[in-house]
Formats: structure tokens, C-alpha cells, sequence
């Protein structure tokens, strides 16, 4: 029999945590998403299908990935610049911006969606200027893509600034010593640098804008084929018994989220030194 | 105006271009998005006065649902950071078939949209449920009751608590335990004594973390908690109530006494936290 060395648990110390850690995860993770996907296919695959060819499905999907295309880049511009500045420079005040930049995180979404109404909506601060002139912010397009901007705010300045923090400024100036201009120096020495971790950042933001419910649910008015997104319209079939539709767009969602969990794992995994999530474990 | 004086402030010449756009473009950006829409939260209900504002927010029907909020998001952190420990120390020290397909589940509460969550869980422990047939006989209710609105917020929680335990678990070399062992201590003194000292900081970060995200979580909550007034209704769903009846200085005042409550948590377990890293 081999002997248990000093560092190592009883065997059943080790089989009891195993076991609770597995059936954990089931019971809590694995069982909602089994759900998903049990549920939508309840009636059939055919079924199911033709649920998302509905109007105000495919309208919800329309919507759901023009503004992830809006709020995704505006924050992807932001998260460069702002990463830009924080890492390449010295300034007073650099921690306090920093905590700035994360303080969207720990505001509750549907305060993120608030904020806007009590500028925007019918009896904000812009309400009655914005009602005289017919420009609507609350539900529709913009309040929609304003919250998903707020919750998705951090992602990509939060992936950037360490990584960027590490690597310094001395290739950067070593390529301005040599004659390259400012545009050259980041498209030629920093952008391929970061590019990994950029992505990944870019795809952490990216899931949570296409899945963000709270937020949205405040500023959109859910008026059907107009203003909601997916998740919304998850909703909205649900509380009209329609499980099986609200399901099939619930499941629709779920790969998008199986699929940015696998990307994800694979930057990880592939890119590890190179993104800063990582990287700093 | 920030920019000319934060430029004021260099220490070094800096020879890189682009210090005063990218800093111009990530303040203003920062101002539009994030800082003035704030600062109209903060503003707001003090429209009523404020006695208005404490009316507002000590209504019973608002306290109940503060009340619900943290209590559950307090619940729902303690399980986690137990639940937590367990599943990060299982996937960080031993072997077993389907541990990566574990681990890869944890992350999942991070890119699963709310709402899929929401109908999933409610579907799941509703009395019809697969898990919650199981519990009917035992006369135990998840679903419509706080107790869903605990279970919601550990599936949202638990991946804040794997995350954040993992890295200091693997870095966590053998050898201060390998010298426990040497003088004596058994292996669950040497947990208690030696190991969990260690893991503390990390520990109240996760839960923390989870904790936060708890408070104001709204998607996953909604449709399991059946939502009765003084009952199973929680404070961000009472603010989108307040919003539809076109009550904003309500509606902000109980944001405004969410935010300043989950930050003065954060700030004591902070606190807590840098103490417990000095004692070691």
C-alpha cells in the first residue's frame, strides 16, 4: 500500500470534497443549463425552430446585435485610450481614475438603467427639452444602448491596463527614437502586443452586451418587435406561458454563452502570458 | 480642465504622443457614461427634502425589500464562500474524471444572460421541477419564496468566491504544510492553523465580490421569487416599480441607499481584509 504523504488529504477527506464539489456544480450550473435546453426542445426541434422565426424574435435578435455593434466598439475605443493614458504615462490622480473606470461593476444593473431614466425619461433633467424637440432616448434605441454601454463600461480598460502596465513604454519609445510617428508606433509595437488580451477583453464585453437584462429592461419600455432585445423578449414569452418560444431564444442564448466560455478557455489556455486575467494569477 | 492639471503633473518627459487625447477622450467618455448620470442619482431625491427622503426609503414595503436583498445576498455569500473553498480546493489540488468540464462550468453564471438563468431556475425548483419534485414532499418551497431568491443568488455568486481562491490556492506552495506536518499537526490542524490564515484575505475578496454582485442582482432573482409585496419582492424590482409610476425620487432614493450600503460594506470588508493580511 503507498503511504499518504504529509501535504496530502485522507483519501476520504479527498473523495468526500469530489463529490461535494461535483454534485455542487451539477445541482447549481449544469442543471439550469440541461434545463435550457430540455425545455426548448420539449415539443421538438421543429418546434422550436420555428418559434425563432417569429417576427418579434428575429426583430429581438436585429436588435440585440445592433446595439452590441454600437456599444461594443464605442467601449473597445474607450478601454484602448483609456489604458493608453493609464499605462503610458504619470499623472496624479491615476488611482482614483482607475477606480473610476471599475465603479460599473459594482452598480447594480438596474440602478445602471435608472441613472438614464432620471436624465432622459418623461420627468428627468432632459425630459421635457428632449419631448419639444421629438427626440426619444428612453425606450428606444439609444437608452438601450447607453445602459449596455454603463454595465459593459469596464471590460476591455480592466483586461488592458495591467497588461499594459507590464509591458512598460520602452518599445514604444525605442520605435519614436527610430523615426516612426505616434499612429505608427501603436499600430506596428503596441497593437500587436496586447492583441490578444484586446480580444479577450473584447469578448468578455461583447457576451455581456448581448445578455445584459437588467439594465436594458429599465430603459427599454419592452415594446414588442421595437424595443426588445433577446433577453428581454426571454422575458416577455415567458410571463405570456409561451415556454416553449421563450425557451428556444433562451437556448439561442445559452450557446452564445457556451460559445464565448469556450473561446475564452481557449485564449486562456493558448494565450496565457499574454492576457492579463491571467497573467497576473 | 482635469487634463491641463493632471499634465502639470509630470514627473518625467514623456516622449510617447497622445497623452492629452487618449486622457481627454477617456475622461469625457468616463463623464458622459458613468459620472454625470451618478451624480443624477446622488441629486435626485433630494427633491423631497430630507424627511422626504427618509419617508421615502423607511416605507415598510421598502425596508422589506432592502431587507430581502441583503439578507439573501448575505446568505448567499456565507453558502458560497463555503461551497466555494470546497469546489476550489477540489479543482486546484486533486484529480478527477470531468474536472475541466467543472472548472469551465464555474464560469458559466458570468456569460449566461440573467433572464435564461431566471426562467432555468424558476423551471428547475418550481413544485413541477425536476428539483423541486423532489423537495415537495419534503414540504420544502424554493420557488415563489425567499428561499428562490437565495438559491438565484448563489448561482450567481459562486463563480466570484472559485475565481478569486484558485490562483492564491495554486501559488500556495506545500512547504509551510509540509513543516506543520513535520512538527506534528494533523492534517486538519494544519487546515485550520496554517492554511486558512492564509486563504482568509482571499476568502473575504470572493465573498465580498459575490456579496456585491448579490445586492442589486435583478434577472436571475425575478421570476424564481414570485415577487409578493413584503415578501419576495426585492429592492431593485421595487425601483423599476417606483420608475413605472413615475415616482423617480423614490425610485433613486432606494438606489442611493443601495449603493451607499453595499459600499460601506465593501469598504468594512476591506478594511477587514488588508487586517487579516497584516495579522499573518
Amino acid at each position: 500500500m503507498r503511504t499518504r504523504g504529509a501535504t496530502e488529504d485522507h483519501p476520504l477527506m479527498r473523495w468526500l470534497l469530489t463529490a461535494v464539489t461535483i454534485s455542487f456544480v451539477i445541482l447549481f450550473l449544469l442543471l439550469p443549463l440541461i434545463t435550457v435546453f430540455a425545455a426548448a426542445l420539449e415539443k421538438g426541434i421543429a418546434m422550436a425552430w420555428n418559434t425563432l422565426g417569429d417576427p418579434d424574435t428575429i426583430s429581438a435578435i436585429e436588435l440585440t446585435f445592433i446595439t452590441a455593434l454600437i456599444a461594443v466598439p464605442l467601449n473597445t475605443a474607450f478601454g484602448v485610450a483609456a489604458a493608453w493614458a493609464v499605462s503610458k504615462y504619470d499623472f496624479r490622480g491615476k488611482s482614483i481614475l482607475t477606480a473610476f473606470i471599475d465603479l460599473p461593476f459594482s452598480v447594480s444593473p438596474v440602478i445602471a438603467g435608472l441613472i438614464y431614466v432620471l436624465i432622459f425619461g418623461l420627468q428627468g433633467w432632459m425630459g421635457p427639452w428632449l419631448r419639444e424637440h421629438d427626440i426619444k432616448i428612453i425606450f428606444a434605441l439609444p437608452g438601450i444602448v447607453l445602459a449596455t454601454m454603463f454595465v459593459t463600461f469596464p471590460f476591455v480598460a480592466r483586461e488592458l491596463i495591467p497588461l499594459m502596465n507590464d509591458q512598460g513604454r520602452d518599445e514604444e519609445e525605442a520605435a519614436m527614437s527610430l523615426g516612426a510617428s505616434g499612429l505608427q508606433t501603436f499600430f506596428r509595437v503596441t497593437l500587436p502586443s496586447i492583441k490578444w488580451g484586446l480580444l479577450y477583453g473584447v469578448l468578455l464585453c461583447n457576451a455581456r452586451a448581448m445578455g445584459e437584462f437588467g439594465a436594458v429592461s429599465v430603459v427599454s419600455g419592452h415594446i414588442r418587435g421595437q424595443t426588445n432585445t433577446m433577453p428581454l423578449h426571454v422575458e416577455v414569452l415567458y410571463n405570456d406561458y409561451q415556454f416553449v418560444a421563450a425557451f428556444a431564444v433562451a437556448a439561442v442564448l445559452a450557446l452564445l454563452a457556451l460559445v464565448t466560455l469556450t473561446l475564452k478557455s481557449f485564449l486562456e489556455w493558448r494565450y496565457a502570458d499574454e492576457i492579463a486575467a491571467v497573467h497576473r494569477h | 480642465m482635469a487634463a491641463l492639471t493632471l499634465s502639470g503633473s509630470w514627473k518625467r518627459k514623456n516622449a510617447l504622443p497622445g497623452f492629452g487625447l487618449s486622457l481627454g477622450f477617456t475622461l469625457s467618455y468616463l463623464s458622459v457614461v458613468v459620472l454625470i448620470p451618478l451624480a443624477a442619482l446622488i441629486i435626485r431625491p433630494w427633491e423631497l427634502g430630507f424627511d422626504g427622503f427618509i419617508a421615502a426609503v423607511t416605507q415598510p414595503r421598502v425596508l422589506a425589500a432592502l431587507k430581502l436583498s441583503f439578507g439573501a445576498a448575505a446568505i448567499a455569500a456565507v453558502v458560497n464562500t463555503f461551497f466555494g473553498l470546497m469546489v476550489a480546493w477540489a479543482l486546484t489540488r486533486y484529480r478527477f474524471p470531468g474536472k475541466r468540464l467543472i472548472d469551465a462550468l464555474v464560469d458559466l453564471p458570468f456569460a449566461l444572460p440573467t433572464s435564461v438563468a431566471g426562467i432555468a431556475l424558476c423551471t428547475l425548483y418550481a413544485p413541477n421541477g425536476w428539483v423541486g419534485e423532489l423537495l415537495a414532499p419534503l414540504n420544502i418551497k424554493v420557488a415563489y419564496t425567499p428561499l428562490g431568491v437565495v438559491v438565484a443568488l448563489i448561482f450567481i455568486g459562486l463563480p466570484f468566491v472559485v475565481r478569486t481562491l484558485q490562483p492564491v490556492l495554486a501559488d500556495f506552495g506545500r512547504e509551510p504544510e509540509e513543516a506543520a506536518a513535520t512538527l506534528g499537526a494533523g492534517r486538519f490542524q494544519t487546515f485550520r492553523r496554517i492554511v486558512l490564515p492564509a486563504l482568509a484575505p482571499a476568502l473575504i475578496t470572493g465573498a465580498a465580490l459575490a456579496f456585491a454582485r448579490a445586492v442589486g442582482e435583478y434577472g436571475s432573482v425575478i421570476f424564481i421569487a414570485g415577487n409578493l409585496p413584503m415578501k419576495s419582492e426585492i429592492a431593485p424590482l421595487l425601483i423599476i416599480i417606483k420608475l413605472e409610476q413615475f415616482d423617480y425620487a423614490g425610485a433613486a432614493a432606494i438606489g442611493v441607499v443601495m449603493l451607499a450600503a453595499s459600499f460601506l460594506i465593501l469598504l468594512a470588508l476591506n478594511v477587514l481584509q488588508v487586517w487579516t493580511a497584516e495579522k499573518r
